[in-house]
């Protein structure tokens, strides 16, 4: 049977060759490297969650009043958007735990990305070859971003409308064009008019994602064509010669057991933990907001940001250069990335390092490259932390003036000092087993005297 | 066959002293060499990878029967639950498969060559001899361009039905005129002796698309006497009672907080603040920001109270609502 399949296929399509690569192709075995299969997995759970979603959603910002089995929003003027999906999470079939495993996934994809990008990072993995591996992944996490922003946006409730209004104030902020793209965008000024929200769900439900899926092949396919790197955890790992497990048998059942795992965690999230309970937020109106808002967790370091800028807008004249979230909400997102997509040819430039790496490092093989990540993660995450200064204020009872000062302070600071402590542990780690080896070649020699 | 010759009786030896693992099977003429080297059975981990396969068996089953059945309750939570614990059951049946069925072998391979140096040569041969007939290719290169540059324009034009790009008017509208009644949010019209100290009161223009940035108000009353409205707001005020934008300059969300001592003066004066960034405007003297990001003060719209004490405008606002763009201080608003 599959011997008449492997040669229907090979006869039509000249396929075996390339088959019977990829059933062989090597997968070196370390865990960091599941990092990004989860994140793949995740995007695979989200289209799936994604399109069940869209068979309900109405993309319209038009009113209607609430008459539905929902109490306490009964005769509240809402848009046919929020309703939809109110709808859904309370009369359709199953609809509430497809729509908490959508946004869960969301957060989990995100996360996955982020960790992939770490362990990319700090083991040097981008390095000629792989550069342009590398910025496609960085460009996809830019753009999950974006599409986990409009993905709560088009819910329409309170907390996605203040999300949407700060976008926009954001998008007016960038100097001399910004009013104008948003005039584009929202068809005049906020809240805009009836199209924009057939425009936000095209992009979430089409341009992003076939955008990403894209750039997800392209990236796969580039990491498959120069193959993995790989630890060099046995003597025989080599620049030129990779140790692993073939993808088939040895691979298969492991990934696809990853795959159903995330997918599994992702339906009991979906069903056990309450995620983004949009009926208790209400609708949004443009003259509402609530205390103690906080947008989904990878958009914490904007928030932060646009919180950290003293309140001033850079101004010629009668001209408003800059107005203020621009730096916060554009400047410090597009300097984190910029770092990110030039780090590999400054790197390159510092260290006259321009050959080819298959082996990774570990981050103590390089300090400075470790020191300098360290310090940079430390700097977004500081950044972050300060964006849940409200919630610290509420649950802790601390000043939010002072901790604004605090962190206005720490998150120059305090990046140096982990920085600085990051380096030193490298070399201390380096030291640590330039030691360990030295005394087994003192035993060797000690026991060849014996 | 092939008879065995005394070297191959050494190896054989050898092999027997040195590895006591069983022999590879001889192979028959015809069979093949194994691609997969062949492992022990373990009957108990195939056991138990099939106890774990039955068990998401029973779990996705039991995801249809919740689903279908309308009185069980808590159905999301049993739904998650079933369906996610059938994907976990065959996910470890899985790894099972994969740590202890299936034969884990570490393979080496060659890393792809680095490059291609005679396929780049041959390329860009392809592409040097291509245009052999040309005579002005530089002109041709640049026709090229031009129609390209041109096409890609074209296609983009319609871009710009999108919205009023260029047009800037809207950005400055309000709905406030002078006399415009202050009203609350099912269009009754407040009257100056409502407005309560200590509590603040959102107003819309009469008349007005409340979501519009330019219509929402904030409005608090003050005491007459801690009021410090500058030169250019003078006589904005009813009686004590202030008028604001409730969009916030900084990012546009609404002002929802509103802080009020409750022990002056040890504690800092009263303050309108928007909830998003905690940027924080002073309600007394015409909105300056006292703290947080903004940019720009809060516009405060002019009223007065009429013969029957309702809130009216005197005018529009003293400057345009909504966040901070490059020509928000350019024009007054309209």
């Amino acid at each position: 049977m599959i011997r008449r399949l492997v040669r229907f296929v090979d006869q039509r399509s000249g396929g075996a060759p390339l088959l019977r690569k990829t059933l062989r192709y090597l997968f070196p075995d370390h865990w960091s490297f599941l990092l990004g299969e989860v994140a793949l997995y995740a995007f695979v759970v989200l289209v799936a969650t994604g399109t069940y979603l869209a068979l309900f959603y109405d993309a319209s910002p038009s009113k209607v009043v609430y008459h539905g089995p929902y109490a306490p929003l009964q005769g509240q003027e809402m848009t046919h958007a929020y309703r939809s999906v109110l709808d859904l999470s309370t009369t359709v079939k199953a609809g509430l735990l497809i729509r908490q495993t959508h946004h869960w996934a969301a957060d989990v994809f995100l996360a996955a990305i982020v960790l992939h990008m770490l362990r990319i990072f700090f083991t040097g993995a981008y390095r000629k070859p792989r550069e342009l591996t590398y910025w496609i992944g960085l460009s996809i996490l830019g753009l999950a971003l974006l599409e986990g922003y409009l993905g709560y946006s088009l819910v329409d409730d309170l907390l996605s409308g203040m999300g949407l209004a700060i976008g926009y104030g954001v998008l007016v902020s960038v100097p001399f064009v910004g009013a104008n793209l948003a005039a584009l965008i929202w068809d005049g000024p906020f809240p805009g008019k009836h199209d924009f929200f057939s425009r936000m769900y095209i992009a979430h439900v089409f341009l992003l994602p076939a955008l990403i899926a894209v750039l997800l092949s392209v990236h796969l396919a580039l990491v498959a064509l120069k193959h993995h790197t790989q630890f060099r955890s046995q003597p025989r790992q080599t620049e030129r010669k990779i140790v692993g497990v073939p993808t088939f048998p040895g691979q298969t059942p492991r990934s696809l057991g990853l795959f159903l795992s995330v997918a599994g965690v992702l339906f009991l999230l979906g069903g056990l933990a309450q995620i983004n309970p949009i009926w208790l937020w209400g609708p949004y109106h443009t003259y509402v907001s609530t205390n103690g808002a906080q947008p989904d967790w990878y958009l914490g370091w904007l928030i932060g940001a646009l919180r950290l800028v003293p309140g001033w807008d850079f101004t010629i004249g009668h001209y408003t250069v800059v107005p203020n979230p621009f730096w916060g909400g554009a400047a410090f997102p597009l300097v984190c990335f910029g770092f990110a997509f030039s780090w590999p040819l400054l790197e390159r430039r510092f260290t006259g390092d321009y050959g080819y790496h298959n082996v990774l490092d570990r981050p103590r093989d390089a300090p400075g490259r470790t020191a300098i990540g360290v310090a940079v993660f430390t700097w977004i995450s500081l950044v972050f932390l300060a964006g849940a200064s409200d919630r610290a204020q509420v649950l802790l009872d601390l000043s939010y003036i002072g901790q604004i000062w605090f962190y206005r302070v720490i998150v120059w600071v305090g990046p140096i000092v982990a920085g600085l402590i990051a380096y030193r542990v490298c070399i201390e780690l380096q030291r640590g087993e330039q030691v360990e080896r030295e005394r087994k070649r003192a035993e060797a020699a000690a026991r060849g005297a014996a | 066959m092939k008879r065995a010759r005394p070297k191959d009786w050494l190896i054989a030896g050898a092999v027997l002293l040195l590895r006591r693992d069983r022999r590879p099977p001889r192979l028959k003429p015809g069979e093949r060499e194994p691609v997969v080297p062949a492992g022990e059975p373990r009957p108990r981990a195939e056991l138990l990878a099939l106890f774990l396969l039955g068990a998401g068996t029973l779990c996705a089953v039991a995801f249809i029967a919740v689903y279908a059945i309308d009185r069980i309750p808590r159905q999301t939570q049993f739904l998650g639950l079933s369906l996610g614990l059938s994907l976990l059951f065959v996910a470890a049946a899985l790894i099972v498969t994969a740590k202890r069925l299936v034969v884990t072998e570490e393979i080496e391979d060659e890393y792809p060559l680095d490059e291609h140096p005679d396929e780049q040569e041959t390329v860009l041969a392809a592409v040097e001899d291509s245009a052999s007939r040309l005579t002005r290719r530089r002109l041709f290169k640049l026709g090229l361009a031009g129609a390209g540059g041109a096409l890609f324009a074209a296609f983009v034009t319609p871009v710009a039905s999108l919205g009023p790009v260029l047009d800037m008017r809207r950005f400055y509208d309000t709905p406030w005129r002078r006399g415009k009644r202050l009203v609350d949010e099912h269009g009754r019209p407040y009257r100056a002796d409502q407005i309560e100290e200590k509590t603040f009161y959102t107003a819309f223009a009469e008349g007005s698309d409340k979501e519009q940035l330019g219509s929402s108000l904030v409005v608090v009353r003050l005491p007459k006497d801690d009021l410090r409205l500058p030169p250019e707001n003078s006589g904005f005020d009813a009686d004590g009672i202030v008028a604001y934008s409730k969009i916030c300059t900084h990012a546009g969300c609404a002002i929802a907080l509103y802080r009020v001592p409750l022990f002056p003066p040890a504690e800092p004066k009263p303050a309108l603040v928007c909830p998003c960034h905690y940027s924080t405007f002073d309600p007394s003297d015409g909105g300056s920001v006292t703290f947080g990001p903004a940019g720009r003060k809060l516009p405060m719209l002019p009223i007065y109270a009429d013969s029957r004490g309702q809130l009216r405008a005197r005018g529009n606002f003293d400057e345009p609502v909504g966040p901070s763009w490059w020509g928000v201080r350019m024009k007054r608003p309209t």
